[in-house]
Parts: structure tokens; sequence; C-alpha cells
């Protein structure tokens, strides 16, 4: 193989490495707050891509619907919640979050979706449609078990990926979607061509790691979030409760997950199942990180992408199982390190 | 006759007519449902009982498909001989991935499954000599007894008898001395590794039977069928065998029957009706699955079967008749030297929770350690107890030393231990809680406990447990389920699980905690008839006016050290004491 | 004046166990009382349940409500702060962290005056002005001790509830606490103190309780409790009685 090709595979291996990055952040940060081992982070990934897709076709696009419905099921239960304990002044904060908003956002898009305004906007539409879910996929499968153990999560985690991906059928239909690049600059700086789509991924990447450090270090919230993950008896003395943690951290997660499909659906052709293999590729990131390191989780997940990179040059077919078989030694290398805690559950 | 048994008989002569009489359709969904019965039940033993997470049971399944659908068609080999080879295979497989994964904390087992079931399915996939993704086919049908099974409802015998076998030897398994170390598992680890049981071992061998159940059921839809690719072995599949056990619930084996019925009769009427109800295709059945597993974990997580199981009560049990008595160790000498701990040390971090501590005890003593809160006791505790190691010092224990031994090595020297909180396994009954306190008394393995071979050594561990509940008192609520008796009885409960270890020495942490006032009469009664018989007890306590009217010696520790030594009514009147527990003037 | 808490018939159950009985206790606005007792008393229990991180029977009134159902988040929010036996800070934080969070129920109602409390707690306590950018979790225990008290104060509460604040601490610095304790009655908190050090907390409070096996047995003012041989028998068992 010469210079070209292996830099090219580099630079192809780094780009969806980002990727893999961003998604491995997320779930590093859900678990430290929720303990969630969040597997259907995969499907927001999915969710914005074909959204963002379905905008640039001009049509309304499913989620619009998926958010309506999920709004309405949490409107539901927070209102019968809200009644029992007799807090009457909250019902009309749980309508406007839950059943005006969503109500807005999709007449908002199917004015607005046939009109294929500029690239920025819908962008901006197809987060507006896709982030509320996170927080609303909190409420209805997680909030009600926040005290469970972290395997009776991790069922209920596979299982919300289950229906996710389901719905994503039903709303999306079985067609795979390639939306156009951001850019189809493509610069030659010696024997490496980069391209302007490339650029773009790394560079959003970057740019939102930063932004989620600076929340993190300087904003009260991203505080509050940090004290959750290390001391949840401390944070709720505080005044930090686990619901507001578990939310505002699944708001984050699907805020990732959006954006990261909107940044790889010019490159890749994105179906409706598509977010699970995605998702996985970040969660080897994580492990590698122990589930608790976020520099080792994102440098474990740039591992990866380029690692698919080069198989799938020289092997493409078996590209998913070098993948997914690395986690082994992963594995071993991880029982070696990590000193066992014995969880006494159930 | 029991419902039970009428039921089990209602079922038995329906799964002997259904292939005579169902029309074909019925026949084929009664077959899948048994296919998926033996993966489901190897699931109950690894998720419900043992608590341990595998979405990758799919992947064995496909290992034993494969294995017999390629040497079949490209070697010729038959069927029997490839089902051994699969086999084999399997339990070599699944022994390499056990060992690496059971050694870290509970959630990597079901992640590693997860990555490892989606390799497995793209290699099947790719793999050029296992026909890519168009599979293998013509596969040889099973000749059994001179018949050739090669229809549909001639191998729904092979399929059922199968299923039944597999449960039998699960009831069988969890009927015995392996079976109850390995319900310790899920909730219990801590507690049955301080009466011998090694955890890490158990975690193995039901992870491997599962993949061999698994690896079975392969085989048998690749003869079934005739025909394999790598589709029914995907992660979804894995997912749904996993889900099948969930909603059956480990409260009884029947549960991978009960799950893997509803889940394929309802996913073959959501595939089937529901699209033409809706007028639109789609993925309904990922849909319904997804959310009915949600509610269920919020709702009911125990699954169905607990419910089933009210409806039918287990028959009264009779305790088995042994033959001969478990061997017992003879008692030392009354003043014997016994437990001596020597400028023992703990460090924890920059902390210095336990500091030059040195005191002993003499056979046949009661002796009690107390101190006011966060002087160090219950870690001195764990350090005799093996649950923590030393920074510095030695415990000695009639002439070998414990703390170079882990808690499961201490056990066999005659020391036994109660915990601060209860730590029983509710849903098992109070004979079968204590008899865990015999299980180094036992040798008997996990092959001949699923054969049913080891009825005589068991019936000896169960005959010795009942008599340790004669003698603490609690030989009525034998059969009842622990988690039924009040707290008083549960900590009896303890006692007697500890003396059914045979021990020489107690050590009771706090067992007078949380009883109340009657309770704590009834445990002092009962302890002070063990030392009339030899025993000796050394116990950490907070309740004074229990300690004080009991212990023949006390230790009393403060920040980490021995602050003083001696008599009840001494200690009582020492100043040094006072400050301690009062505190000083400021 | 009425009570600033009224507690009635408090139970908590702890698992099966039933750990604290029918209890019942009254802390007016402006006191420091004190509930005394030996280890395993229910004394913890009780603080646990008055913060809502344990469900009770009974009923608890603060400032005239009844929050018996309030989530503890929410009683933060109406001045009710706890600062636990094992502190719960935010080791991986720096000491000013810690504050800033123990502010955070008033960051959301956008109080403007956080930053003069700031002042105060440095004030009260100038090792942890000095340490500011330290990791908490490398602080001393008495150091610690301060931290989880100071930032307790940063929430500006109305009752301080303080669960054992001499335990595992050098006599020296139990001396410093109580001080700073009978200091922030000047400040106008109110304190439930509960501790295993009898002498220390009877000393300091005005009104005390004796809590023995999840039960109130004796109560009186603190000048009274502090010469009542009960309150001996009760620590150390009674001298020679025979429960058998």
């Amino acid at each position: 193989m010469n210079t070209e090709i292996a830099l090219f595979l580099i630079q192809d291996g780094l780009t969806n490495g980002a990727i893999y990055a961003l998604l491995a952040l997320a779930l590093v940060l859900v678990f430290a707050v929720t303990r969630v081992i969040f597997i259907p982070q995969g499907e927001f990934v999915a969710y914005g891509a074909l959204t963002l897709a379905s905008l640039q076709l001009g049509k309304l696009p499913g989620t619009a619907w998926l958010l309506l419905g999920a709004g309405l099921a949490v409107a539901v239960l927070e209102l019968v919640q809200a009644l029992r304990l007799g807090l009457v002044r909250r019902v009309p904060l749980i309508l406007l979050k839950y059943l005006v908003l969503p109500a807005a956002l999709l007449a908002l898009a199917w004015w607005a979706a046939p009109q294929k305004p500029a690239l920025t906007l819908q962008v901006l539409l197809a987060l507006g449609l896709v982030v509320p879910l996170g927080p609303m996929v909190y409420r209805l499968a997680y909030q009600p078990l926040a005290n469970a153990s972290v395997l009776v999560l991790l069922i209920i985690s596979v299982a919300v990926h289950f229906a996710m991906t389901g719905m994503g059928l039903v709303f999306f239909g079985a067609e795979g979607s390639r939306t156009p690049s951001f850019s189809d600059a493509q610069w030659k700086l010696g024997v490496l061509n980069v391209s302007g789509q490339s650029l773009w991924v790394m560079g959003s990447s970057l740019a939102l790691i930063l932004a989620l450090l600076l929340f993190f270090e300087h904003t009260i919230y991203g505080k509050a979030l940090r004290a959750t993950a290390i001391n949840r008896i401390g944070a709720r003395l505080v005044g930090v409760s686990p619901a507001m943690a578990g939310k505002l951290s699944f708001t984050l997660a699907a805020l990732i997950g959006a954006l990261s499909g909107i940044l790889i659906a010019p490159i890749t052709t994105i179906y409706y199942d598509s977010g699970f293999l995605i998702g996985l590729k970040g969660f080897v990131g994580a492990i590698v990180g122990g589930l608790v390191s976020y520099p080792i989780a994102a440098a474990g997940a740039l591992l990866v992408g380029l690692l698919e990179a080069y198989a799938s040059f020289w092997a493409s077919a078996y590209k998913e199982v070098i993948v997914f078989t690395l986690i082994i030694p992963v594995l071993i290398w991880r029982s070696f390190t990590t000193h066992h805690i014995e969880e006494e559950e159930e | 006759m029991s419902r039970a048994r009428m039921a089990l008989g209602l079922f038995l002569a329906f799964l002997l007519a259904a292939p005579l009489v169902l029309p074909e359709f019925h026949v084929t969904l009664l077959n899948y449902i048994g296919l998926y019965s033996i993966v489901a039940l190897g699931l109950v033993l690894l998720t419900g009982i043992g608590g341990l997470t595998s979405f990758g049971q799919a992947a064995f399944v496909g290992m034993g498909a494969y294995t017999s659908a390629y040497l079949c068609t490209a070697y010729g080999l038959s069927p029997w001989l490839t089902l051994a080879i699969g086999l084999a295979l399997t339990f070599a497989v699944s022994l390499f991935l056990g060992f690496i994964t059971l050694r870290l904390s509970g959630h990597y087992l079901p992640l590693g499954t997860i990555a490892w079931g989606i390799s497995l399915f793209y290699l099947f996939g790719n793999m050029e000599f296992l026909g890519g993704y168009t599979g293998i086919s013509s596969l040889p049908e099973i000749n059994l007894l001179g018949r050739t099974l090669d229809t549909g409802r001639e191998f729904n015998y092979l399929i059922w008898g199968l299923v039944l076998l597999a449960l039998w030897s699960m009831r069988n398994l969890l009927d015995s001395r392996s079976g109850r170390a390995i319900r310790a598992l899920k909730g219990g680890g801590l507690m049955a590794e301080s009466f011998g049981v090694n955890t890490a071992r158990m975690k193995i061998i039901i992870f491997v039977y599962a993949a061999l159940l698994a690896s079975l059921s392969g085989w048998l839809y690749a003869h079934l069928l005739r025909f394999v690719n790598p589709t029914p072995f995907s992660i979804n599949a894995g997912i749904e065998y996993l889900f099948m056990a969930v909603v059956g619930g480990a409260a009884s084996v029947w549960g991978a029957v009960v799950g893997a019925g509803i889940l394929t009769v309802l996913k073959q009427w959501l595939q089937d009706l529901l699209p033409k109800l809706l007028g639109q295709s789609g993925n309904f059945e990922m849909i319904v699955f997804g959310v009915l597993l949600v509610l269920l974990l919020q709702r009911a997580r125990e699954g169905i079967m607990p419910l089933a199981v009210r409806y039918f009560p287990a028959p009264r049990k009779q305790l088995p008749v042994a033959s001969r008595q478990l061997q017992r160790r003879s008692q030392p000498v009354a003043g014997e030297p016994l437990l001596t701990l020597n400028g023992v040390r703990k460090v924890f971090g920059g902390l210095v929770a336990v500091n030059d501590l040195s005191f002993s005890m003499s056979s046949g003593e009661i002796l009690g350690l107390i101190g006011p809160n966060g002087a160090g006791k219950s870690t001195v505790f764990n350090l005799v107890t093996g649950v923590l190691p030393l920074t510095g010092g030695e415990v000695h224990f009639r002439g070998t030393r414990l703390d170079t031994l882990s808690a499961r090595a201490i056990v066999p020297h005659g020391v036994a231990r109660t915990f601060q909180q209860v730590h029983l396994l509710p849903t098992m009954s109070v004979l079968e809680n204590v008899a865990i306190g015999a299980h180094l008394r036992g040798k008997k393995g996990v092959i001949s406990a699923a054969l049913r071979l080891e009825r005589a050594e068991e019936a000896m561990l169960i005959a010795d447990a009942a008599r340790q509940l004669e003698r603490v008192g609690l030989a009525a609520s034998m059969h009842e389920p622990a988690g039924s008796l009040a707290l008083g009885q549960q900590r009896v409960l303890e006692i007697a699980r500890a003396l059914c270890a045979d021990p020489v020495l107690l050590l009771l942490d706090e067992p007078a905690a949380g009883l109340r006032y009657q309770e704590k009469r009834a445990l002092a009664e009962l302890l002070r008839k063990l030392k009339s018989e030899g025993m000796s007890v050394l116990l950490v306590e907070h309740d004074m006016d229990f300690v004080m009217n009991l212990v023949d010696r006390l230790v009393v520790m403060d920040f980490g050290e021995k602050l003083a030594e001696g008599l009840p009514r001494a200690i009582q009147s020492d100043p040094r004491v006072l400050e301690a527990y009062l505190g000083g003037v400021i | 004046m009425s009570a600033l808490l009224e507690v009635h018939e408090l139970s908590v159950a702890y698992g099966n166990v039933e750990v604290v009985h029918k209890a019942a206790l009254r802390l007016e606005e402006g006191r420091i009382v004190t509930v005394i007792g030996p280890n395993g008393a229910g004394k913890t229990t009780m603080l646990a349940a008055l913060m809502g991180m344990l469900p009770s029977h009974g009923s608890v009134v603060f400032a005239g409500k009844e929050i018996t159902r309030v989530e503890p988040e929410q009683r933060v929010g109406r001045g009710l702060c706890l600062v636990p036996e094992r502190r719960e800070l935010f080791a991986a934080m720096t000491v000013e962290d810690n504050l800033v969070l123990g502010a955070f129920h008033r960051y959301r109602k956008r109080d403007k005056s956080i930053a003069a409390d700031f002042h105060q707690v440095y004030g009260l306590f100038p090792r942890l002005q000095e340490r500011r950018q330290q990791l908490a979790g490398t602080l001393s225990g008495g150091e610690r001790q301060m931290l989880a008290l100071g930032r307790a104060l940063m929430s500006r509460p109305r009752l301080l509830m303080l669960d054992e604040p001499s335990l595992g601490l050098a006599p020296l610095i139990v001396r410093d606490i109580f001080r700073v304790i009978a200091a922030l009655r000047e400040t106008g908190v109110s304190i439930l103190l509960v501790e295993q050090n009898a002498h220390a907390a009877l000393q300091v409070a005005d009104y005390g309780y004796v809590l023995e096996t999840g039960e109130i047995v004796i109560e009186g003012p603190s000048a009274d409790l502090a010469s009542d041989p009960r309150v001996i028998e009760s620590y150390l068992g009674l001298v020679s009685s025979h429960t058998a």
C-alpha cells in the first residue's frame, strides 16, 4: 500500500472515529450520571440522519409524529403523578413542555419542510425534532426504575433499542438515505486529499467536545451533572434530583447522537437500523475507557475508526467481525486492570 | 393428586397427542416453541437464577447448527456424531469466553455477549465454506431408533423429548448442593463465598451449561429444517431469547417454556395479523416486544411464573432418610487458646482503620468486641473472616495463620460467621438456606446432581441442616420460605447455617441489631446454650444491655485501637470507656 | 412562638426492621436541639427520614407545612438541610465547586446574594479559603467536616440538621466544630444536632432527646439531661439487670 492510500485510510478512519468518539463520550456521560448503559444511543444517530434527509426531500419527517406521541405519553404520566400529589400548580408547565411544544414543532415542520429552507435551518429543525425525544425516553422507560441494578437498566436499554428501531421502520420506511455533503470542497495537501466533509465532521466534533467541556466546567447545571455522577446522595442533598440529572444527561446524549447522525448522513447511507452498529462501535471505545474515563474512551473510539478503515480495505467482508472481536482482548485487558467489585443486587 | 401433578399430566398428554391431531401449521409452531424453550431454559439458569445476562445465546445456537450442517454436507458424517462435535466445540468456546468475562463486574458480560454475538453472525455470513448468506442446504435427516425423522410431526417428539429431559436435569440440578450454590449467586455471592462456595467456578459452569443447551437447540433446528443460514442467529434473535427468559421469569424452570410460548405465538400473530389490520407492513413485533419488556420490568420484574406458581402450591416436602450422619469435627478442650490477633493493622488509603490491635480468646468463652461508632469493629471482623486483607500483623487460629487465607479457605478450619444485614435467600426454604452452611461437607458435583446420582449425600446434608434447626429451635419453620420469617428468627437461621458448617468458633456480626426485647432474650439463651455445648463465640455488638449480660469478657475499641479489656462490670465503670462513649468535656 | 419543626409519631422501617418507632420532637426557631443516644439507636435513620431520603410513617411539619411526602430536593428549597454522617462530598471536585453546588437551588431561583454567602463561609472556615482549588477528596477529616458544613450553609437553610459532626474527629477538631455550631445560632439558623458524644452535644444545645432502640426515652433541657444518670445507663447498659 502506498502513502496515498494509507493517508486516505487514516482520514477515513479519523472521520468515522470522530463520530464514534462523540458517541463514546455520550455513553460514558449517561452511564456516569444514571448508571444506564445506553444502547439506543445509535438510534438517535439514525433518527437525526433520517430526519434531515426527509427535510432535504421537502417531506415532513416521521419524527415529528413520534415526538407528539411520546410527548402525549409523558404528559399523561406526569399529570397523573402531579394530581396524585396534589401539585396542581405544575399542570400548566407539564402541558406546555410535553404537549404544546411538540405540537408547535410538528406545525413548524409541516409548514417549513416543503419550502426546503437553508441547510442550517434544516439542521436546527432536525435537532429540534429529535433532541426532545431524549428526556422523554428517560421519563418513559428509565425514571420509574432509577434505583434498579445496572443489569436491569441494561435490559431496559435493549428493549428501548428494539422499540425505537421498530418505530424507525414505521416512521422512516425501509429505504436508506444519504444527504448531500455540507461541502464539496477538496484540497490537496501534498499526497493527501482532504475532503471538506471530513473537515466538517472533525471540526464539528472538536467544537462539540469543547462546548461540552465548557458546559461541565463553568455552568451550574454542568457541575450538577458531574456531582450526580460522583455522589448521587450528595447531589440530592444539595437539591439536584436524579430525575433532573437523568433528563439533562439524556438531552445531551440525544443532541450528540442527532448531531452525529447529521454529520455522517452525507458520508454513509443510513437505514432505519444502521444506528445500532454505529452506536456499538462507540461502545467499544467506551469500554476501552472502562465506562469512566472520557479521554481514554475517545482515544479508543478513534482507534476503532482507524481499525475499521484498515479492515475494510484489506478484508472488507470481515470488517464487522474484526471490529467486534476487538472487544475480547479489551475485555481481557480490563479484567486484569479493574478491581472486581462485588455487586450485591436484588 | 396435587394441582401441579394434574397440570403436568395434562401437558404431557397434550404433547403426546398434539403432533397426531393438530394441523401442520400448529405443529410447526409447537416445534419452534420447543426449540426456543431449550435455549430459554439455559437463560433462565444463567440470567434468572444466576444473575448473569447474556444476549449472545443465538451465536451458540448457530455454532451447533453450522457445525452439524457443514460436517454433514462436506464430510457426510452422521448427525449424532456432529452433535457431539458441536457440543465439544461449544464447550471449548464458551469456557474461554466465560473465563475472560466473568471476572469483570456484572455489566461487562452482557456487553461482551452483544459484541461477539454480532461478530459470530458476520462470521457465519461471510465465510465461503459456510455458504455465506445463502447458507447450507440438503442436510440429512436424523435417524432415531431405526426411524427416519423426516416430518415435522415426528420431529416434534424428539424436540419435546429433549425439552422434558433438559427440564428434568435442570430441576435436579437446582434441587441439590450445587443447585443451592447456584441459587446463591444472585444477591448472595458474598455469603456463599463465606461458606466455601467457589462462585467464580459456578458462574462458568452455568454459562457453559447454557451454551451447550443453545448448541443442542441449534443442531435440532438444522436437522428439522435441513437448511441453515445466518439469519436466525443474529443479535436480534439473541435479544429475543433473553426476552423469553425475562417474560417467563426465574421462579420456576417452566418459565422457559412459558416465555418461549408467549413470545413465539405473539410474534406469529404480530407478523401475520397486524399488517393486515393496519394496512401497513412493518416490524411491529420489535415495537411490541420492546414496550412489553419495559412495562414488564417496571411492573412485574419477576416475570409471569410467580403468578402461575402461586396457583400451583408445591407439595409438602418430606425429609429424606439419611443412612449415615455427616462427620463432625471434635471440639477443642475448654480453655485451650483458640484465636489470637497480633498487632493487626488495616490502612485504607490514608486512613488507619485498625491500629496495632492485639487480643486473644480461649475455647469455650463468649467474647464481645464493642466500641463507639467508627471505632473499627466491623473492619476487624472483616479482617478475621478473610473479607479484607490485612495491612500488617497476624491472625492465628488453633495454630494456623488465618490472615493469609481467603474467606472461602477459612471455613474448613472451623470458623463460621453471620452477617450484620441478614444475608438470606428469601425464596428458598429455611432448611435449604441452612444447608448452604454445609456446602464444604459435601463433594458431589454438577453432573451427579443433574443426573440425580447424589441422593445419599444430599440426604446426609439435609439431615444435618434439620438437626441444626432443631438445635436452635426453628425446626417448626423448616419448609417455610426464609423471607417469611421475622427478623429475630432470620438471625437465628443465620446461626443455624453457621452451625451447619461444623465450626469451632462462631463469629457473630451485630446479632441483636433490630431485634425486639423478647427476641433478644431468646437469642441470648441460645448463645448460652451453645456455649454449654462447647462452642466458642466472638461477637461484635452495639447493644449494651444484650452484651453485658451475656459475654464472659469484653474488648473495647476506639479510633481503631484497643482501649480496654476485661470483665463486663469492670468495663462499665472504666472512666476511659465512659469517656469514649459519652464523650469528654470540651 | 410556634415550632419550626414538629415531628409526630415518626416511624421508619429499614428493610423489614422498624428502626424508629413513633418518635416525637419539637424544635423552636433559633434553637439548638440535640438527639443523643447509643450506637444503633436509630439517630441517623431518623435524620434521613426527616430529610426525605427514607420513607416514613407519621407526620413531619416544617414551617407550618406538612412535608412528609416532599422529595429531598424540594425540602432543600424550603430551607431544610442535612449534613449526613458520611458527609457525601464531591470528592473529585474542588472545595469551591462543592460550595457552589451547595447553593444549587438558589442558582435556579436566580438568587443574587450567593456571592455574599461565600464570604461568610470562608470567614467561618479560613482553612477552606486557603484550599479553595484543592480537590475535596484530598482534605483531612476535620477539613471535610468543615466543607460539609460550609456546603450546607451555602443553601441558606432555616433548619440545619447535623448527623454526628464529631464522628472520626480528634478532640481538638471536635472542639472547633462545636464552637462553630454554637456561633451559627447567632446567624439565625436553627440546628437539629444528632450526636453520639453526649457531653459535647448537651453543652451546646438548648434542649435534648435521648433515643434508644428507636424510641425517645428521655427528654428535657440539656442542662438537666447532662446530670441525669439515666443517660449513662442508656449508653452503657444497666449495670446489674438480668435480662435472662
